[in-house]
């Protein structure tokens, strides 16, 4: 169970990917990563944040350029230079957003920029064939000539696909196809992707969602820290196992009885709850949910990524409007989808999203760290120029952010004291409640140490925090109790005794075997 | 010298030059520069003050709404439109000068207002936002003009464009006020931090509490006011509402002022005086062309060729392209 089987050599892979090594300023993304797709397969590839899946697939279609390693697609060595010269080789790959353009007909979309051309015109019937032929291969029937956008998500993911499918494509590659697919849609995807695999076509699958993964692949390959972890045939490949690879855990330590051990518990009512949602969720995006948070009580939100953990917090804050349920603070309603509602009854979030959500990249650090201080006290009550300039000096001091001065551009920090920054603007806002999202993510280990004491010691002050990390054993350090979720629907509580990694993962897992087997 | 260099990077130093130079050659052009009689300044450098007041009025709020990302196109017709509205209440309804005022700046803010809810309430893109009422506006100004150029005989209302006070012009007076108000107001608020910030991340600006769709919508009502009051100048200079004429073309000028004044199309940080510095290079050129021998037909050809060093000076990547020329040769 522990050592990956040999895939057999009788069948010569369709794509051969060899000691694969990409290296960015500071990250070697890839380190000699080793991956195989055979014909008439659909190969999932697997691996948490910063496992180096979107580097491998940017990789093998073009995107980068590889720095060592060798490609072979069919035993020819490949190195293609753009995902045009990719789809040349016969490498097609259709992302999560479909990529087409929404006003022209169907037909139009599948040939653009290789119609068939009579005296210097388009020949309109021939690609009108062409269109009709690409869409048969999926046993798809549309009118072709209707505008993409009358169809849903689900059809114009299936022309994405259809177009990529030109008459060289022997490898497919499809990027979180399914994010946007309600379940009927997805199982229509993927009774297409099951007809192609049968043509002989090769296929690489990237998804969150574990449950897919395991009605649709052949064959799974784990990534982790930009290294191969291994290969396994997906039905022999057990799913707390697979959880267990992707995160680096032994998977001998999760043993079956811990995962009947994690029973569900019950929401407890606790007396003081300071924050109250009920019933929150968004369709698509979360199925409703109860939290509650006491004063000085960290819940981690535990789970993969994609599982619904930052969709919650986003729903609490108002980030993302609520189509169900209430949120209430500290006794104030918090109204939907207004975060400024939120911030003004005591709730903070630091995003996981630094660089789009979090800095702004042209004030001063100074700037930054008042600004939601700032915002709250309203547009006309400014805050000193002294005031601000302690609050700045405190705050670089108390949180040790490497910066010459308050007056540095943010942009100019690095990622771990921009994260400081961020997180000192909501502690100088005063909030009741703090959610933190990834806090730790993309810095360095001393500045991961800095912030998980930070948190403990918000905790003792008696702020409520809302945690979240994709690090489960972060999770566990420092929380108080820990909701699991997974695809996009809370499974229950962990406390106590039984808040540990183990029970953690083999909840997850138990979820999907549940799922699968009902 | 490493002052000096200071100096030179600093973004005022390029456009403040360019300004001195075009000053300098029309002192050399012109028969009177600058006097003063009768206890009153003249000469052809108040006019370049006194001509520029407008572009400068609009300026200034154009630089706001610049630096939250947005634009606003319709500040020419909201001038035609302000204009409009006085002669109309001048002479219609034979009011003072008082309310004549009120009632251009009081359509010159319901405009900013109509743009600020459009870009902030419904999202739409402030260059289509603004450009309803760029065409509309001069409908509506004919409108209210019945399609006639209105003449009127006011002297309070016509000080306003061509009155002194202590010596200076009023509408001089009018530049330096707005400038201080609205400077007062964006540093003593939270303001000026709320505007920088939508204009560098209007997104990560929402999450950290920033009411982003009230201060949008400000800025187009301070634009609107200045266009208000810009389109009163205008109208008090010549006696007259000319809504197909009034503030022609100057939106233009008044973006090409903040672009000079060396502010980013993209929003971010923001300088009131660069922007008036803008302004004042723009109508110190067409000054110095007209009072020049250069045919007229070539005006706009020229500022061009000068808008485009300026832009180019101020550029980070062609600056430092230009040093590396130079330090190549020994």
């Amino acid at each position: 169970m522990a050592q990956p089987p040999q895939p057999s050599p009788e069948s010569t892979p369709l794509l051969s990917m060899t000691g694969i090594v990409k290296q960015f300023p500071g990250v070697r993304a890839l380190d000699g990563v080793d991956f195989q797709v055979r014909r008439g397969e659909i190969h999932s590839l697997m691996g948490q944040n910063g496992a180096g899946k979107s580097t491998l697939l940017k990789v093998l279609t073009g995107v980068y350029t590889r720095d060592a390693g060798q490609m072979l697609l069919d035993g020819r060595v490949i190195s293609p230079r753009s995902p045009l010269e990719a789809q040349g080789e016969g490498i097609s790959t259709v992302y999560q957003e479909v990529n087409l353009i929404p006003d022209l007909s169907v037909a139009e979309n599948i040939v653009l920029g290789r119609q068939t051309q009579r005296f210097g015109f388009i020949d309109w019937r021939a690609a009108r064939r062409q269109a009709d032929a690409a869409l048969a291969r999926l046993d798809l029937q549309l009118d072709v000539s209707a505008s993409l956008n009358s169809y849903s998500i689900a059809i114009q993911q299936m022309v994405a696909i259809a177009r990529a499918l030109d008459e060289e494509c022997s490898l497919l590659v499809l990027d979180e196809p399914t994010s946007s697919l309600d379940q009927q849609e997805v199982a229509r995807l993927f009774g297409v992707l099951r007809r192609l695999r049968d043509d002989g076509l090769g296929i690489v699958f990237v998804t969150h969602f574990l449950d897919q993964v395991y009605q649709i692949s052949d064959t799974i390959t784990v990534l982790r820290n930009g290294r191969l972890v291994g290969e396994w045939p997906a039905a022999e490949f057990s799913r707390i196992e697979l959880i267990a690879r992707m995160l680096g855990r032994d998977p001998a330590s999760l043993t079956e009885a811990e995962a009947g051990a994690a029973p569900p518990s019950p929401v407890a009512a606790a007396e003081a709850a300071r924050l109250v949602a009920h019933q929150l969720g968004r369709r698509g995006q979360l199925q409703p949910v109860d939290v509650e948070v006491g004063a000085g009580e960290v819940l981690g939100l535990g789970g993969l990524l994609g599982s619904g953990r930052t969709e919650l917090a986003r729903l609490l804050f108002g980030l993302d409007r609520a189509d169900s349920g209430r949120v209430e603070l500290a006794g104030r309603a918090v109204r939907r989808g207004q975060p400024r509602s939120a911030i003004a009854a005591g709730m903070g979030y630091s995003s996981e999203d630094r660089k789009v959500e979090g800095i702004i990249p042209e004030l001063s650090v100074r700037e930054n760290l008042i600004l939601a201080l700032a915002s709250k006290r309203g547009l006309w009550r400014r805050l000193g120029r002294a005031a601000q300039e302690a609050l700045a000096d405190r705050y670089i001091q108390a949180l040790g952010i490497a910066t010459p001065d308050a007056e540095k551009r943010i942009s100019e920090l690095s990622g771990g004291n921009q994260q400081k920054v961020l997180l000192a603007r909501w502690l100088a806002a005063e909030p009741s409640l703090l959610i933190l999202d990834e806090p730790t993510r993309g810095i360095d280990v001393g500045a991961k140490a800095e912030i998980m004491a930070l948190v403990a010691d918000l905790k003792a002050r008696g702020m409520s925090v809302v945690f979240i990390s994709s690090e489960l054993e972060e999770v566990v350090r420092s929380s108080d109790r820990i909701m699991v979720l997974c695809d996009r629907a809370a499974l229950g509580e962990l406390r106590g005794e039984s808040k540990t990694e183990q029970a953690m993962l083999a909840r997850i897992a138990s979820a999907h075997q549940e799922v699968s087997g009902g | 010298m490493a002052s000096l260099g200071r100096i030179v990077s600093s973004r005022h130093f390029w456009p403040l030059l360019v300004f001195v130079l075009t000053l300098l050659l029309l002192r050399h052009l012109s028969t009177d520069f600058f006097s003063i009689s009768d206890g009153r300044v003249y000469g052809s450098l108040v006019d370049v003050f006194v001509r520029g007041s407008q572009v400068m009025l609009l300026a200034l709020g154009m630089t706001l709404v610049i630096a939250t990302g947005g634009i606003d196109l319709s500040v020419g017709a909201v001038m035609a439109i302000s204009g409009a509205m006085s002669a109309w209440l001048l002479t219609a309804h034979e009011a003072s000068a008082g309310v004549a005022i009120a009632g251009g700046l009081g359509v010159g803010a319901v405009c900013g207002l109509w743009n600020g809810a459009l870009v902030a309430w419904f999202g739409l893109q402030p260059i289509i936002a603004t450009l309803i009422l760029m065409t509309a506006g001069r409908g509506i100004a004919q409108l209210i003009t019945d399609g006639t150029i209105i003449t009127f005989h006011h002297a309070a209302f016509e000080a306003l464009g061509k009155g002194y006070a202590l010596g200076v012009p009023i509408s001089v007076w009018l530049v330096l006020g707005m400038l201080l108000v609205i400077g007062a107001v964006v540093d003593w608020t939270n303001l000026r931090l709320s505007i920088e910030s939508i204009g560098s991340n209007a997104t990560a600006s929402r999450v950290a509490g920033v009411p982003v769709a009230r201060v949008r919508l400000l800025v187009y009502v301070v634009s609107g006011l200045c266009a208000g009051l810009a389109g009163l100048i205008n109208a008090a200079n010549i006696a007259a509402a000319d809504a197909n004429n009034a503030g022609l073309y100057l939106e233009l000028d008044a973006i090409l002022a903040v672009v000079i004044g060396g502010a980013a199309l993209s929003g971010g940080r923001f300088s009131l005086t660069g922007a008036l510095v803008g302004a004042l290079v723009v109508q110190g050129l067409t000054t110095t062309i007209l009072t020049s021998d250069v045919s007229v037909h070539a005006t706009r050809v020229v500022k061009a060729v000068v808008v485009v060093l300026v832009c180019l000076l101020q550029s980070p990547a062609f600056r430092a392209r230009l040093q590396r020329m130079i330090r190549r040769r020994p």
